[in-house]
């Protein structure tokens, strides 16, 4: 695989061909935030979090889905970046309701912790607080519509790790939301082997087990890529 | 250091829409409110039942949401008669737990909750500030900043002791205000 060199905050740094900027970045130290990103599944390039500058070009570019290239000049955290972020994150906040006090995964959430970590101590956009269901019909599992941010999580784990497919999206916009198989209650679901992976990929209180749901959550994402792994090197024999 | 200032400074605590549960993590300053009683004269507050906002407040301290409409007015008069509002955790800083009502009919849940599904005597008919009415609910329960302009937001359910008397001193002393990361968290 060829090497390319590029610029990244004013460092000239080299990179596989092939990888994308986010892998690069993170790589080489560089702290950028995401959300619809997690190690071991495919790219959405939903949340738009980890936009950064490229020289060149005045359109911003989300890092996990643009592949390196030779002789790029990549800024990470210029003031209008670090402003867009913000207003993205309080923008998840304001679309849907998330109380945090009330929430299972309350102190162990990315975008709790993520809105902590960009100064973020108010929402300045009107909440819309839609009037979303919960599904508690599954007899493990619980869904939360009120604290999805639609990152795709877990339908992605679903489908390429998992291999069920009970998760997808319906509805566009603000409108989306995460169905189960064709827009039935959890627990009627015929495709659903409860593993359970949804819950562990999702970043937020929306997709929690039910002997959590009285709080101290904690999730495990990194599953994914042992899992990955073991396949890959044919590891697992049974 | 900065020291603080000779004059004692005059400090307001108000309970809209909320628990009391921030004010019961103010009181959690424990001794901490000695040092503090020192600099500050406490001029309004639930803890010691005073009946007018005061004019003239150097800060004020304003647990929970906007609910109804006594409260919208208290809002306001507090933020024309003080120089730093301070949204005293998530309820008035976020809406939190009372806003939890906000895709719901109020005026429906007060008639199902107080009166049996009839209408409910003494409700308030239009925002009138009239003293014999119960106050009216707002269509939503409302952050303190929709209504009025904040200026310090101290997040959290409750704040922590610690940020409270970060602030609080913060704020007394007239100086600059940054939380840590750890300080800055919902919920
Ligand atoms: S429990 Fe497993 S199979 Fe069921 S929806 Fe979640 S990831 Fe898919
Ligand atoms: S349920 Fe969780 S993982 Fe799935 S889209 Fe919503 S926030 Fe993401
Ligand atoms: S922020 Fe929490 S502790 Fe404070 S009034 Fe609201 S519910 Fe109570
Ligand atoms: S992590 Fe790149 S868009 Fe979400």
């Amino acid at each position: 695989m060829g090497v390319v060199t590029l610029t990244l905050n004013n460092q000239l740094i080299s990179a596989r061909e092939g990888q994308s900027l986010l892998e690069v970045i993170r790589e080489n130290g560089v702290d950028l935030p995401t959300l619809c990103h997690l190690d071991g599944l495919s790219e959405r390039g939903g949340c738009r979090l980890c936009v950064v500058e490229a020289e060149g070009t005045s359109r911003l570019l989300a890092a996990c889905v643009t592949p390196v290239q030779e002789g790029m000049n990549i800024r990470t955290h210029t003031e209008r970046l670090v402003r867009y972020r913000k207003m993205l994150v309080e923008l998840l906040l304001a679309e849907r309701t998330h109380v945090c006090s009330v929430c299972a995964v309350n102190g162990r959430c990315e975008l709790q912790a993520l809105a902590a970590r960009l100064g973020i101590d108010h929402v300045r956009y009107e909440p819309l607080h839609p009037d979303l269901p919960v599904d508690a019909s599954h007899g493990r599992f619980v869904l939360d519509h009120n604290r999805c941010i639609l990152c795709g999580r877990c339908v992605r784990a679903c489908d390429e790790v998992e291999g069920a497919h009970t998760l997808d999206f319906m509805g566009r916009g603000v409108q989306s939301r995460i169905i189960v198989d064709l827009d039935q209650p959890w627990g009627s679901s015929r495709s659903c082997t409860g593993c359970g992976k949804c819950v562990q990929v999702c970043p937020t209180g929306a997709i929690v087990a039910r002997e959590n749901i009285a709080g101290g959550v904690e999730k495990r994402p990194d599953f994914l890529l042992r899992i990955l792994e073991g396949r890959q090197k044919r590891i697992w024999r049974w | 250091m900065t020291e603080f200032k000779n004059e004692k400074v005059s400090l307001a605590t108000v309970w809209l829409s909320g628990c009391s549960g921030c004010h019961m993590s103010f009181l959690d300053l424990d001794e901490h409110l000695l040092e503090l009683e020192k600099h500050v004269r406490l001029v309004f507050s639930p803890l010691a039942d005073h009946k007018r906002f005061p004019e003239g407040v150097d800060v004020v301290l304003v647990e929970g949401a906007v609910g109804n409409v006594e409260q919208l007015a208290l809002a306001r008069t507090l933020r024309e008669r003080s120089r730093v509002v301070v949204a005293l955790g998530d309820c008035a800083v976020t809406g939190n737990v009372p806003a939890l009502r906000n895709r719901l009919d109020s005026e429906a849940m007060v008639r199902t909750v107080y009166a049996g599904g009839m209408d409910f005597p003494g409700l308030d008919p239009a925002g009138l500030d009239e003293k014999e009415w119960v106050p009216r609910l707002l269509p939503s329960a409302l952050p303190l900043h929709r209504v009025v302009p904040v200026d310090v937001f101290l997040p959290g359910c409750p704040p922590g002791p610690q940020s409270i008397l970060a602030a609080v001193t913060a704020l007394v002393r007239g100086e600059p205000l940054v939380l840590p990361e750890a300080m800055r968290r919902f919920g």
